[in-house]
């Protein structure tokens, strides 16, 4: 019959041709679109399912094989050992592979860090050419200004932040509570960076400002630069005169910078108000707590030495203006003056 | 014969599908079973213990040298291993321990403190690195800083030493020359292994967090005082 020998003929294609349960009735010219799956846009993606089936019940074939075989010739060669052990390497080989797989495939979704690439992707001059330009406010506010969004720069800021703060607190000549202290700068520098610029992100998406994320993090970062460096500065100069000018200086000018990058992207006059006050507060109040907070350490080892007795000459000491280089100096000298009072 | 058998058996369906009956197929599938690899796990599982850790102290040895003359050599990049960084990393915060004079539990936080410092800030150099198109992988990098703080280490021991003889502003002045000398040795035989994996305009952006991260370490080993 026509149908059976189309049947037959149908196995010549290399590609292993439809069988009758599929698509076609035997050796029918129409197709019956009954068992025709709407979701199949090709016959190839039933060609796709028919091989992984097979595969699929080749596998359990064979591992049905296998068992038939374990329990049949258990112990008639190669002894027990022999046969177990090459299924349970076999089996063993299988977990590993499907094991990998999940594992590579975890892997590659969550700890991609690829998708990060793009904001390191600068150069040594553009790097340089931006710290500078973070302390110049560009008074152009009608435009809004271009933000650069990497975020290279204002990483490496934040670590310098760090080992600043870790160096101030040294100089200090403290050795107090070492781990907290650590814990406490790192601690400190990465909740502001991320913790403020997240909080001006949802601010300008509240007051509808044109500004991202990443402009907001590249922004807040850029203007550590000010920060950096006044603290290096006033970590070894202990002037509180040199701190406060430094402090509306340099910190003013990098807020100023921010304040005029943020006004151009900004519509309607409280928007502006709001955004921009509150990021030159947050900023000009964490250079403030920065000095005064590790600056006290000094005051609190000078209280946890000298004891209860000493405090009223402690108040003296401490009003003693002076211009020290380093903490030891400054140290030895308060050590002197106290000798001096107490004989 | 038996093993053959069922070896093929997974292949025999696929077969009938793929080639057409005109076309015989000659020849066995096999899958081949690694009996060579089995060979080789079991010589070196036979050996002594004292063998394989010689071997392991060998290999460690050989890059510690390598960290005393840095010069571009692959070797540290090639057969890398995390034992030389564990090892001078236990010994620097064992170094650094009974420092701060207050209290006896201020032992427990700074050795984890060296830790956590040393081991995340090697990740976060690596994680850069690799961001700005380095070519060296995870754990070679990790190995080459932390071998790296084998000057820092000896110091350490160094300004142990001068310690014990007196804290006044000499003893800190030879501190300070020996600290300062271990940091520069540190970052140079560093960036000596890690350049080489950076594109060249970009060697001064790689090289500064190994910088911050040595100075960090140099900081925490001047400013270390003993327990009164």
């Amino acid at each position: 019959m026509s149908a059976g020998s189309g049947s037959r003929n149908t196995n010549t294609e290399p590609w292993g041709s439809f069988d009758d349960n599929l698509i076609q009735g035997g050796g029918s010219a129409v197709i019956d679109m009954e068992n025709m799956d709407d979701t199949s846009g090709s016959s190839f993606e039933d060609m796709g399912e028919m091989h992984q089936r097979m595969k699929e019940e080749e596998e359990v074939a064979a591992e049905a094989a296998a068992t038939e075989d374990d329990n049949t010739d258990d112990g008639e060669f190669l002894g027990m050992k022999g046969i177990k052990g090459q299924l349970g390497r076999q089996v063993a080989d299988e977990v590993w592979q499907a094991g990998k797989r999940q594992a590579s495939r975890a892997f590659n979704l969550y700890a991609n860090i690829d998708i990060l690439r793009p904001y390191f992707d600068v150069e040594p001059v553009q790097v340089r050419s931006r710290l500078i330009e973070s302390m110049i406010p560009v008074r152009m506010i009608n435009f809004p200004q271009k933000i650069a969004g990497e975020l290279y720069g204002p990483l490496m800021l934040v670590f310098t932040l760090v080992a600043i703060l870790l160096h101030g607190m040294k100089t200090s000549g403290t050795v107090i509570r070492e781990g907290t202290l650590m814990g406490t700068a790192i601690g400190t520098c990465f909740g502001y960076w991320l913790g403020v610029s997240s909080f001006i992100y949802f601010l300008a998406y509240l007051v509808n400002a044109q500004i991202t994320m990443l402009q907001t993090l590249s922004l807040l970062g850029y203007g550590l630069f000010g920060h950096c460096v006044v603290l290096l500065v006033t970590y070894n100069i202990h002037f509180h005169f040199l701190f406060y000018v430094l402090w509306l200086l340099l910190g003013g000018l990098s807020t100023l910078r921010m304040v005029a990058a943020l006004l151009s992207r900004t519509v309607g006059h409280t928007p502006r108000l709001l955004l921009c006050g509150t990021l030159s507060l947050l900023h000009m109040l964490f250079l403030l707590y920065l000095h005064f907070a590790y600056h006290k350490i000094v005051e609190g080892l000078l209280d946890s030495l000298e004891g209860p007795n000493m405090a009223p000459m402690q108040r003296v000491a401490r009003d003693v203006p002076e211009l020290t280089l380093n903490a030891t100096l400054r140290i030895q000298g308060v050590q002197l003056l106290l000798d001096s009072f107490s004989t | 014969m038996a093993a053959a058998d069922e070896a093929s058996r997974p292949f025999a369906g696929l077969s009938d599908v793929s080639i057409s009956e005109d076309i015989p197929v000659e020849g066995d599938i096999s899958v081949p079973m690694g009996s060579s690899r089995r060979d080789d796990e079991f010589s070196t599982l036979d050996e002594p213990v004292k063998e394989t850790i010689l071997r392991d102290l060998r290999a460690v040895g050989n890059k510690f040298i390598h960290v005393l003359y840095p010069k571009r050599s692959s070797a540290l990049l090639r057969d890398w291993d995390l034992w030389g960084p564990l090892l001078l990393c236990v010994t620097l915060a064992l170094l650094l321990q009974g420092g701060s004079a207050d209290s006896d539990d201020q032992g427990g936080p700074q050795f984890a403190e060296v830790f956590v410092i040393i081991w995340f800030g090697s990740i976060i150099i690596t994680l850069n690195s690799k961001l700005l198109g380095g070519t060296i992988s995870f754990f070679q990098s990790l190995c080459v800083l932390g071998y790296c703080i084998m000057p820092l280490t000896v110091a350490m021991a160094v300004c142990r030493i001068v310690l014990v003889g007196g804290s006044g502003p000499v003893s800190f002045g030879v501190r300070l020359v020996v600290v300062t000398a271990s940091f520069g040795w540190s970052t140079f035989a560093s960036t000596a292994f890690l350049a080489d994996s950076q594109p060249a305009n970009r060697k001064a952006l790689v090289v500064y967090p190994v910088f911050l991260f040595y100075f960090v370490i140099g900081w925490m080993v001047l400013t270390f005082s003993p327990a009164q």
